[in-house]
């Protein structure tokens, strides 16, 4: 397999990432200008650039994968990583301006005056980045892997050093641009195909999604598995099958129940009822929880909001993305439903994070308007491999450079940018096997029972002391990040402890929310003295100029 | 201001005294030199009234800027407006779509209708849910702002 026109895409889309960052290198001449843009950013621009710097690889890849493997129970992943936006806009995003924080460390520092609670919050800044960063570098391997039939390693190496070069030599205000620019190549690349993939489904015949015999191979089909899995054949017998076996289905034939797949149709179209198990209701409200409240934590969005001029653009800002961000999550959806009956294959070798790159030649064939719009989508992959990184890359290296190596000079934050790359790469190249949602839901799970406390607390309630909001980090932070050990390192579990690892934050953003306001009516007196002068900062207009 | 004070700034704490010693021997000069002091605090007089008229016309800013009760009350309502703006509106997502899960599991049939072919959960979810969100957005921003109008108006009032 191999498509010719992918790598030039992707070079292409490397190229233009590099060629704006470097014009937008010519246009930072000062330090400021480097480091948050000047402030000068317009909303529009603004709001595209945090859209483009927000949809990673779970939005572009997982979330279709997810809708192809397990149905309308995860549409909740799209909701949520839109509503996130929503959360911030009404909790946060004009305040959070207004305080004039660059980074969550700054902002414990301002409202708290604590330099130890800071240091904590570096440590969760760091730990979220990383574990968001290392699945974009994974995507970009499987995406390589999987269109042009490179090494794993290389997709990875390729993202991690543009991304690394990009940032450490652009800084910010190139950044910006880049990534308003990105977010308008993902939104073509996912659109386009889209548009053909309904025509060619009309012109199929608009052949059922859930046929009542479940889904059947259109063509003869050879596939190669990637996880273990234990199939059923439709004959009754099952069969477990390893990474590496290969097997081969003839035109017509029905795909094989794989466990841990919603094979069945009823499942997949229909929402998990309650009655018999009360776990997929619980891991839903779960998962809702952990994306709305999450988004507000993560360490690459909060960055952006510096370059407002003011707290009412914030506003108007956070709300232009929550449009952009709900526009393209309309798109993934399709992909995942006409996976079903283009690539039911994926079904069976596990690889479902691949259905939206090779959907378009699986469905128009491989002739050249597949083969072109396979490496469209290519490309919009890659932008989003380069564009998440790269915020979160930006957003790490600041806090390593401001908080750990205490320099704010240019030249600290490219020594920053180095080693806020290298760590994830080299995790990249060792774990592989993470799936590329479940690892962004748990950063998702960590950030809501964290910051997100954190700074809804701190925004809105005098009462907040620096003791509390450790505690409340501790425990609960600290309650989210063993879940996504366990997950991620630790044994296979069942039942419910599997499902309050995998979705904790349930039970650990509760948790969060109590210790803190717990801990700080007990320390009230260590309540910070200038907190009316804080909250006034915070919430007085800008009008006002106070 | 300061400039234009003819006596030394280390003497300027009592400056009467100071012209009093300079020139004791002379009663006609005594009157110019008491007449001085007592014109140099005319002219504070005259500062001082002019910082007052400033006072009283941004009163409420001040009110704000210094920390007082009025200035705390005022900034406390307007934490509590915006406040209770956001947890109405979170209210309405909260039971438009934090709802949804819970209908779908109490009431299977509602997932199993269909609207022109599509089945509801996939037609809320994967569609409707984006133009609430941003409906309930573009709310919030408009009430938002007329909080911050309306507290912006009151602290400019003019006072009389």
């Amino acid at each position: 397999m191999g498509n010719d026109l992918v790598v030039p895409a992707i070079v292409a889309v490397t190229l233009l990432t590099f060629g704006i960052g470097f014009y937008g290198l010519r246009l930072a001449r000062t330090t400021s200008d480097f480091l948050v843009a000047s402030r000068v950013v317009s909303p529009t621009w603004n709001a595209a650039a945090i859209g483009g710097e927000y949809l990673s690889a779970a939005s572009f890849l997982g979330v279709a994968g997810l809708i192809l493997k397990y149905g309308v129970d995860v549409l909740w992943y799209p909701v949520g990583f839109a509503a996130g936006y929503l959360a911030l806009l009404l909790f946060v995003a004009a305040p959070l301006r207004r305080s004039g924080a660059f980074t969550l460390p700054d902002f414990c520092e301002l409202r708290l005056g604590s330099r130890r609670l800071r240091t904590l919050a570096t440590v969760f800044v760091i730990f979220i980045g990383w574990l968001y960063l290392v699945p974009q570098l994974q995507g970009a391997g499987l995406t390589l892997a999987t269109l042009a039939g490179s090494p794993y390693p290389v997709g990875a190496l390729v993202v991690a050093v543009v991304v690394t070069a990009n940032v450490a030599l652009g800084g910010m205000r190139a950044i910006t641009f880049v990534q308003a620019f990105q977010y308008w190549l993902k939104l073509t690349a996912l659109a386009v195909p889209a548009i053909f993939l309904a025509l060619q489904w009309q012109a199929d015949g608009r052949p059922a999604v859930t046929p009542p015999e479940g889904p059947t191979f259109r063509t003869a089909t050879t596939v190669v598995v990637e996880h273990r899995a234990v199939l059923t054949l439709p004959d009754g017998q099952s069969r477990e099958v390893r990474p590496g076996d290969e097997l081969t289905f003839a035109a017509g034939e029905p795909v094989p129940e794989v466990s841990g797949v919603v094979t069945g149709v009823t499942d997949w179209l229909l929402p998990s009822t309650a009655g018999a198990d009360d776990r997929g209701l619980f891991a839903t409200y779960s998962l809702i929880l952990a994306t709305f409240l999450g988004t507000m934590g993560l360490p690459h969005v909060l960055v952006r909001f510096y370059t407002n001029p003011d707290g009412a653009s914030a506003r108007r800002t956070t709300l232009g993305v929550l449009a952009l961000v709900g526009v393209f999550y309309l798109l993934p959806t399709i992909y995942g439903v006409l996976g079903r009956i283009y690539t039911p294959q994926l079904l069976v070798s596990g690889q479902t994070d691949a259905v939206v790159v090779l959907l378009p030649e699986a469905a128009l064939g491989a002739g050249t308007t597949g083969r072109l719009l396979a490496a469209l989508v290519a490309a919009g992959a890659f932008a989003a491999f380069l564009s998440t990184a790269s915020g979160l890359l930006t957003s790490v290296a600041g806090v390593i450079s401001t908080d750990v190596l205490g320099r704010g000079s240019v030249h600290g934050f490219r020594l920053a940018t180095v080693i806020a790359g290298g760590v994830p790469l080299v995790l990249a190249l060792n774990v592989v096997g993470l799936d590329v949602s479940q690892v962004v839901g748990l950063a998702f799970a960590v950030a809501a029972s964290s910051f997100c406390p954190l700074l809804v607390l701190g925004i809105w309630w005098r009462g907040l002391t620096d003791a509390g909001a450790a505690a409340g980090i501790l425990v609960g932070g600290g309650a989210a990040v063993m879940a996504v050990l366990l997950t991620v390192l630790g044994p296979p579990l069942t039942g419910w402890p599997a499902t309050l690892t995998a979705q904790p934050a349930a039970w650990t953003v509760p948790l969060a929310f109590t210790v803190m306001v717990a801990v700080s009516l007990a320390t009230r007196r260590r309540a910070p003295a200038d907190v009316g002068r804080t909250m006034l900062r915070l919430h007085a207009p800008d009008s006002l100029r106070l | 201001m300061v400039a234009e004070d003819p006596v030394p700034a280390p003497r300027r704490p009592d400056p009467s005294r100071a012209a009093g010693e300079r020139h004791a021997p002379e009663p006609m000069t005594r009157v110019a030199a008491e007449q001085r002091p007592g014109e140099s605090a005319r002219t504070r007089v005259v500062l001082a009234e002019v910082s007052r008229r400033k006072h009283r016309a941004g009163g409420t800013r001040t009110e704000l800027t210094q920390q007082t009760r009025v200035g705390e009350a005022l900034i406390h309502g307007l934490v509590r407006a915006q406040l209770a703006l956001a947890l109405q509106l979170s209210a309405v997502v909260m039971v438009g779509l934090g709802g949804l899960p819970w209908l779908f599991a109490v009431a299977p049939s509602v997932g199993r209708m269909t609207v022109l072919g599509v089945n509801l959960p996939w037609l809320l979810l994967g569609v409707l849910s984006f133009p609430f969100l941003v409906a309930v957005g573009w709310t919030y921003v408009r009430l938002a702002e007329r909080n911050e109008q309306d507290f912006t108006d009151l602290v400019q009032r003019p006072e009389r």
